[in-house]
C-alpha cells in the first residue's frame, strides 16, 4: 500500500498541474517526491534547504503574492520549530496556508524525541481558525488535501497530519463525526488511525464508535447527538491526551456528562522501538484502550483461565 | 502635497514630542526617499498587482513610517494623534490588517526578509516581473537567525526583484566585523552598496538601481538614533 506521504506528494503534484496558484514549499524533507513536479513548475515548488523558519515565512510571502502555499515537513520541524512563523507570518498576517506534516506522534519511534511532536495539534489550538485534518488511511489523503487547498481561496488555513499508522480500510472523508457502529453506554471518538485499535478494543462493548478525520473545527453537534442519553464520551486521539477535551466539554456543555480523554500522555517516554511499542506503552493499543474504556464505564472483566470471557 | 519638511510636524502629531528633527529617527530619510522617489505605489491602487511592495521588517518606532504614509495620502492625518490608543489603527508595531498601504504586520524581528523572499518568488511565479520587493531591516535586527536563512537562500536562487535596505545605526550588540553588514550578504549573488542614510540623492540612486540579482543597500546613519 502506498503510504500517506507518497499519496500526498502525488496529489499535490496533480494540484500543481491543475491550479496555477498552487505552490509547495519544502525544507529538504520529501524533496525527492516532488522532483518531477519541481521540474515542471520550478517557480512554484521551492526547496529552501534545512531552513524551516524560512519555509513557513516564504510560504506566507507566496500567499502575499496571491498564491496558495502548501508547506510540508516532519511535524516537530513544521509546527514546533517554526511556531512563531506560523503564528505571525500566517495567522497574524491573515495569510492562509496548508501545513502538511509527517511523523505524527511516534511514527519515528526509533528516531527518538527529536522527531516526535504529539503536541502539534494542541499547539495549533492556541491560534484561532486553523482547520485540523487527521486522515486515517492513505486513500483519504487526496480528498483531505483538495478540501484544504480549496479552503485557501476563502482565507482558511489547514493543518493536515499524516501518519505511517493507518486503518485497514478507508472511509469517506467528512467534516462531521461518522458513526461506524452504535451502542448505548458511551460514544468513543476515534481520530484518524485510532479507528482500528478502537474497534478492536470495544468489539464486544455496547458503545458507539464515531470516526473523525476533521478535528478542527470539532463536530460539537455531532458529538452531542451521538453521546445520546449515556452522557459518556471517550476521546481516542493519536496525539497529546486531552487535546480535544475542551471541545468535547463545550459540546456537552449544560448536559451532565463524563469524559475520558485518551491520547499520548504528557511526559517523555524516553524509549526507542517501534510505533507499536509506543502505542502499547502509551496505552493506545487495543488492550490499553480496552482497559481504559472498561474502567471508565465500570465494566468488570471476569477472567477465567487467563481469558476474558464476559464483559458487561 | 506634503513635503519632507512637513514630516517633523506629522511625527509630533503622533507622539506629542516637540523635538522631531530628522536625526531623531534612523529610518525617516530612507522611508521618505522610498515613498517620494522610488516605490511605484499609490493610495489609489492599494491592491494593484503591479505595485512595488515595501515591507517594514523593523516594526519598532513606526512614527516615521506612519508620518510618511500620512504625508503620501495612504492614511488620513486625523489618525495620527490617537497613536497607540485602543481606538487607533496605528499601534507601536504596524498591522497590515488595520493600516492601508502596510504590506506586512511586523514587530517581532527577523520576519520581514523571509516573508519578502517568498513574496519576491511569488510575484515572479505569477508572471509579475516588474514589481520590486523592498525590505527595510535594522542592523541589530539582523542578529535574528531567521535572516540568515533568507539571505543565503535568496543569494543562491538569485531573486532579481528583491532589495534589502539595512539601516545601520551601529546598534548590533557585537557588530558585524570589519566587512560590515555587507560581508554577511556576499554569499551567492547578492550585490551590496553602502550610502549615507541621510543623503537623499545617494539613497535614491542606490535604491532605484535595479540589479539583475538581489541587492543590499546599507543606509548608514549616526549611532544611537532609534
Amino acid at each position: 500500500m502506498t503510504d500517506m506521504r507518497t499519496v500526498f506528494a502525488e496529489e499535490a503534484s496533480l494540484l500543481l498541474d491543475e491550479d496555477p496558484l498552487a505552490a509547495v514549499v519544502l525544507a529538504e524533507i520529501s524533496a525527492d517526491l516532488f522532483a518531477e513536479a519541481a521540474a515542471r513548475h520550478p517557480g512554484r515548488v521551492l526547496d529552501v534547504g534545512i531552513r524551516e523558519q524560512l519555509m513557513v515565512s516564504a510560504g506566507g510571502g507566496l500567499a502575499l503574492a496571491g498564491l496558495h502555499p502548501i508547506m510540508h515537513s516532519y511535524a516537530p520541524f513544521l509546527v514546533e520549530r517554526a511556531f512563531e512563523q506560523v503564528k505571525l507570518d500566517l495567522a497574524h498576517q491573515g495569510l492562509p496556508a496548508v501545513l502538511v506534516s509527517i511523523g505524527a506522534s511516534y511514527d519515528a519511534a526509533r528516531a527518538g524525541r527529536t522527531h516526535q511532536a504529539p503536541e502539534d495539534v494542541a499547539l495549533l489550538d492556541t491560534m484561532p481558525g486553523f482547520a485540523v485534518h487527521v486522515p486515517g488511511h492513505p486513500a483519504e489523503v487526496p480528498a483531505v488535501l483538495r478540501g484544504a487547498v480549496a479552503a485557501l481561496a476563502a482565507g482558511g488555513s489547514s493543518y493536515i497530519r499524516l501518519s505511517a499508522q493507518a486503518n485497514g480500510q478507508a472511509l469517506a472523508v467528512s467534516p462531521s463525526l461518522q458513526a461506524v457502529r452504535s451502542g448505548g453506554r458511551a460514544v468513543v471518538v476515534a481520530v484518524g488511525p485510532m479507528l482500528d485499535p478502537v474497534l478492536d478494543a470495544v468489539a464486544d462493548l455496547d458503545v458507539t464508535v464515531a470516526y473523525a478525520t476533521t478535528v478542527r473545527p470539532f463536530d460539537r453537534a455531532g458529538l452531542r447527538s451521538l453521546a445520546g442519553a449515556s452522557g459518556a464520551v471517550v476521546l481516542a486521539e493519536p496525539y497529546l491526551a486531552g487535546t480535544s477535551a475542551f471541545a468535547a466539554a463545550e459540546a456537552m456543555g449544560g448536559i451532565p456528562h463524563r469524559l475520558l480523554a485518551l491520547g499520548v500522555p504528557r511526559g517523555e517516554l524516553r524509549r526507542y522501538g517501534t510505533p507499536a511499542d509506543h502505542a502499547r506503552l502509551h496505552g493506545l493499543d487495543p488492550a490499553g484502550i480496552r482497559r481504559s474504556v472498561t474502567g471508565f464505564l465500570g465494566i468488570v472483566l471476569w477472567r477465567h483461565h487467563a481469558e476474558v470471557v464476559s464483559v458487561g | 502635497m506634503r513635503t519632507y519638511a512637513d514630516l517633523p510636524g506629522l511625527m509630533t502629531m503622533l507622539t506629542g514630542d516637540e523635538k522631531h528633527g530628522p536625526s531623531a529617527t534612523s529610518t525617516l530619510d530612507v522611508l521618505w526617499v522610498l515613498y517620494d522617489r522610488v516605490l511605484r505605489v499609490s493610495p489609489d491602487a492599494l491592491d494593484d498587482p503591479e505595485r512595488d511592495r515595501f515591507l517594514l521588517s523593523k516594526g519598532h518606532g513606526p512614527a516615521a513610517y506612519y508620518a510618511v504614509l500620512a504625508a503620501k495620502g495612504f492614511i488620513p492625518e486625523s489618525w495620527l494623534p490617537g497613536f497607540g490608543s485602543a481606538g487607533s489603527r496605528l499601534g507601536y508595531h504596524p498591522d497590515r490588517n488595520l493600516v492601508p498601504g502596510v504590506e506586512i504586520s511586523s514587530g517581532s524581528l527577523g520576519h520581514g526578509l523571509p516573508l519578502g523572499v517568498g513574496l519576491a518568488h511569488g510575484l515572479l511565479a505569477r508572471g509579475l516581473a516588474r514589481p520590486r520587493v523592498f525590505v527595510l531591516v535594522g542592523d541589530a535586527e539582523l542578529e535574528e537567525g531567521s535572516n540568515n536563512e533568507a539571505i543565503v537562500y535568496a543569494g543562491a536562487v538569485g531573486l532579481p526583484n528583491l532589495t534589502v535596505v539595512a539601516v545601520d545605526n551601529q546598534s548590533s550588540r557585537y557588530g558585524w566585523g570589519p566587512g560590515g553588514i555587507e560581508a554577511h550578504f556576499t554569499v551567492g549573488c547578492w550585490s551590496a552598496t553602502r550610502v549615507s542614510g541621510r543623503d537623499h540623492s545617494a539613497l535614491a540612486a542606490a535604491l532605484g538601481d535595479r540589479a539583475a540579482r538581489p541587492r543590499l543597500v546599507v543606509a548608514a546613519v549616526q549611532g544611537n538614533a532609534s
